[in-house]
């Protein structure tokens, strides 16, 4: 959070220098909100006029330049669900156990911290490549949902894993020996104290991860593929929406303006997910302590 | 010391999560090494920098020159990083400490919602909008220059968020006793905050240095992909990740084993900036305690 | 630390966390034996047919409610490799390709030519093949030299791998490494919206994208090949010369549910489809 209460301790000296760089970082955030706008303004331009509910719940008609992208965001979904049902018990679990259960110069744990910092930095393209090999070839799931979700899995879970572990870390360790001291077991600590003050942690980790999951490309075409179906199961091949938007404005003629209202709905869902994260976070962090 | 079996069961089990997370890393650098192993056998590491041209299909002997390549992925990221930087940290000072509350709020909430904008979306609107306004300044348009612009709107908002984190880090005691001392706002910030938050300033910028040189949607949309070494900002390149995004999809035998030797190094790089990242940070916290 | 040598006592957390992940184990072996999923025919290769390919296999399902028609592109070389691989049933090729090549069965399903596209902006209306040979292979750097305005040439190739590179090289009777391009691009769109933003710019495309973005006002023209359009007619009987067949291949002898997709794909039920989609049908 900021500290805005420091800003009025300031002695009040304007000279010329403190002028031009108030000036100069008010410049900054002005171009770039300003850059952003003509960006996203753009985009919405483009791609609202064809938003609708049919537009939200059809299947893709005409190779995209018709009909909905029902269909997409259902497969998106599915992708983003087996992600996340895959990444947030493994991230919770390694969170808890790095912060923990476990010294912090312990030799495991700074082991499998340090592969997580390395995973973090893998390119997108190679995860693609990888679950192309691992998920799609060698255990046989071929083109699917799963393969996707789980490679999309591989690659937000050291965002997952920091972000919580952030949140345990930030739980002032009196709590920890205050809760001993009252004879609080350990899973009651985990679970009434520790993993609620993590829940912080945990959404900023989500929000980032869901980001980067929804904004994923190359690592899908090569994993959970191109079909526009709609999904049955989750060893069907779905297109999830970034990759229908990039097929839309390099592959279709006259995808333009699906490609642009496809792009809208995804910074739209960001937004919700956002938001929702937020609020539930608040809420439910407000409450747990509270009823301690 | 008694311990329930459930309890052990459940310790376990965080072993055995902690255990999955990190294998995942070990999993991805072994499978890129078998795949890659092939093209390193029978090329040569040499060949990849000295042959005559990236030709991979070519009748025997293929040329595997990936050397423009490589140059193109570290100018299009050291340019993004350069204009990244000075807008990111700008960003982060901007809501720490010049904006009233309200405004610093939504501006964040703004910085976030760009760190989710699909790359594609940026791709689009960099072919669409940003290549045809570079064309018709300077032809032809699709360039380093153009790379450079969408992957810094791109690394933005990573390199602002971790530069707001790092500034949340440095203790109030040092701000109060600057301020204490007389010192105006522009000093506190460029003598003790910056200063004091220099570690947390270098990390972001060596993560957001590995995100540039992973990106490839974006980049692919906008560079105009000629394998050739840039001799200015107009010229256009193909970077790595394109080069695998592009022919990864057909690529067989040696070709494809070769795409995997790019993969390889990539990764390689990256690694070694996220380790560097890590060690800069490790010591700075020793530093402080 | 005093923290790890405390008692566990309670742990309900332990319990669920093993459930989840045992459910997650079965979950996954599960899905990947189950059995009584309907027929799927894998299709992957050229992203120029994919569009075409997908929407005939929609119709297709349709009229077999129990088979699933998968689409995958990539390029043409893709569908050869993933067909020689046993990745794919069947390949996706937008050129000529003789059976032989791939040890396998070819069977056109459509024609579409390759048409030369500048900004519609550029005063010059024909180009003669000495010409634009001269163009791509880099003779020629500017477009007055060729009659038109004083202008500085962007030539737009397609990146390796791409039948629509194939097609064009086999035309004009270049080779690969004597094209000297400014820009590379890899789907038709991409070339599209390229030209379309760059008044400089000469590169050439799938007339039916083109044609379909001519009609929505994109700014791009097509030009015609010694004197000849390149439209479905002229394709379709020969006279405009830069066309191809757009092909599915296929092992030796294909499972006989490929084959009625492949005789469904050739015949006149989709010409509907294939006019949709901007290409021309061979079915008449």
């Amino acid at each position: 959070m900021p500290k805005p209460e420091l800003a009025p301790s300031f002695p009040r000296v304007h000279r010329i220098g403190d002028r031009l760089f108030a000036m100069g970082i008010w410049g900054i955030a002005i171009s770039i909100v300003a850059w952003f706008a003509w960006f996203l303004i753009d985009i919405c331009v483009q791609g609202i006029p064809l938003f609708s509910w049919e537009f939200l719940t059809e299947a893709p008609r005409n190779a995209g330049r018709a009909g909905g992208i029902g269909s997409i965001l259902v497969s998106t979904l599915l992708i983003l669900a087996v992600c996340l049902s895959v990444s947030v018990p493994l991230g919770l679990g390694t969170a808890i156990l790095l912060s923990e259960y476990s010294a912090r110069n312990h030799r495991f744990g700074r082991m499998v911290r340090r592969s997580l910092d390395i995973l973090a930095g893998v390119p997108s393209i190679v995860f693609g490549m990888f679950g192309n090999a691992l998920f799609c070839m060698y255990l046989g799931m071929g083109f699917s949902i799963l393969s996707g979700g789980l490679t999309l899995a591989c690659m937000v879970l050291p965002i997952l894993i920091r972000s919580t572990e952030e949140g345990f870390r930030s739980v002032p360790n009196e709590y920890r020996l205050a809760a001993a001291a009252t004879g609080m077991s350990r899973s009651a600590t985990l679970t009434k104290l520790l993993i609620p003050a993590a829940v912080p942690g945990l959404t900023v980790g989500l929000v980032l991860g869901i980001g980067r999951a929804l904004a994923e490309t190359a690592a899908l075409i090569f994993t959970s593929g191109y079909v526009d179906r709609m999904p049955e199961s989750l060893l069907d091949s779905g297109r999830a929406l970034s990759v229908h938007i990039f097929d839309l404005s390099m592959n279709v003629a006259g995808g333009d303006r699906q490609a642009y209202a496809s792009a809208a709905v995804l910074v739209g869902l960001l937004l919700v997910i956002n938001g929702i994260a937020s609020l539930f976070a608040n809420r439910w962090l407000g409450k747990k302590i509270l009823r301690q | 010391m008694f311990q329930s079996r459930t309890d052990s069961i459940l310790s376990w089990i965080l072993r055995g999560c902690a255990m999955t997370s990190g294998a995942i890393v070990v999993l991805i650098f072994g499978f890129m090494l078998i795949e890659s192993w092939p093209a390193i056998h029978q090329i040569g590491w040499l060949r990849f920098l000295s042959d005559s041209a990236w030709n991979p299909t070519a009748q025997e002997p293929g040329q595997f020159n990936m050397l423009p390549m490589i140059v193109a992925s570290i100018l299009v990221s050291i340019g993004a990083i350069t204009l990244a930087t000075p807008l990111g940290i700008g960003s982060a000072i901007f809501v720490q400490y010049y904006s009233p509350r309200l405004v610093g709020g939504i501006y964040r909430n703004i910085i976030e919602l760009m760190a989710g904008v699909p790359s594609v979306v940026y791709g689009l609107w960099g072919l669409v909008v940003l290549v045809p306004i570079i064309a018709s300044w300077h032809p032809p348009g699709p360039s380093l220059l153009a790379g450079i612009l969408i992957l810094a709107m791109m690394i933005l908002p990573t390199i602002a968020l971790m530069t707001m984190a790092a500034f949340q880090n440095v203790p109030a005691d040092y701000i109060r006793a600057s301020a204490a001392l007389g010192l105006s706002r522009t000093r506190t910030i460029l003598s003790v905050v910056l200063p004091a938050a220099k570690s947390g300033l270098f990390t972001a910028v060596l993560i957001a240095m590995g995100r540039a040189l992973g990106e490839t949607m974006a980049v692919l949309m906008v560079t105009g992909n000629v394998v050739q070494l840039p001799s200015k900002m107009f010229d256009p390149v193909r970077t790595l990740t394109a080069n695998m995004a592009m022919e990864m999809a057909y690529a067989m035998d040696v070709h494809r084993s070769s795409l995997f030797v790019s993969g390889l190094l990539l990764m390689g790089t990256v690694v070694g900036l996220v380790l560097t990242a890590e060690l800069l940070s490790r010591r700075s916290r020793h530093a402080e305690t | 630390m005093s923290r790890q040598t405390q008692k566990w006592q309670t742990q309900p957390k332990g319990a669920a966390v093993l459930c989840f992940v045992a459910c997650m184990l079965i979950f996954c072996s599960c899905s990947q034996v189950s059995s009584h999923r309907p027929q799927r025919i894998v299709i992957t290769g050229s992203s120029t047919v994919a569009p075409l390919v997908a929407e005939i296999g929609k119709r297709f399902e349709q009229l077999h409610p129990n088979v699933r028609i998968d689409v995958q592109t990539g390029g043409s070389s893709r569908g050869i490799a993933d067909v020689r691989r046993g990745i794919a049933d069947v390949g996706m090729v937008s050129r000529e390709i003789a059976p032989q090549e791939i040890d396998g069965e070819v069977f056109s399903i459509a024609l579409d030519g390759v048409g030369l596209i500048t900004h519609r902006d550029n005063p010059l209306s024909e180009l003669s093949q000495e010409q634009i040979v001269a163009i791509f292979s880099g003779q020629v750097r500017n477009w007055k030299e060729v009659g038109g305005f004083d202008g500085e040439l962007v030539v737009v190739n397609k990146a390796a791998g791409r039948s629509t590179l194939d097609v064009f090289l086999q035309f004009f009777k270049l080779a690969p490494e004597q094209i000297r391009s400014d820009i590379v691009i890899g789907d038709n769109e991409q070339g599209i919206k390229t030209v379309a933003g760059n008044r400089n710019a000469i590169g050439y495309v799938s007339v039916g994208s083109a044609e379909h973005d001519i009609g929505l006002g994109v700014k791009i023209k097509l030009l015609p090949l010694n004197g000849v359009d390149p439209s479905a007619a002229n394709i379709r009987n020969q006279s405009y010369g830069l066309a191809r067949p757009l092909n599915l291949i296929t092992r030796k002898s294909p499972h006989s549910l490929v084959r009625e997709f492949i005789e469904f794909a050739q015949s006149s039920q989709v010409e509907a489809i294939v006019k949709e989609q901007n290409f021309v049908s061979i079915a008449d």
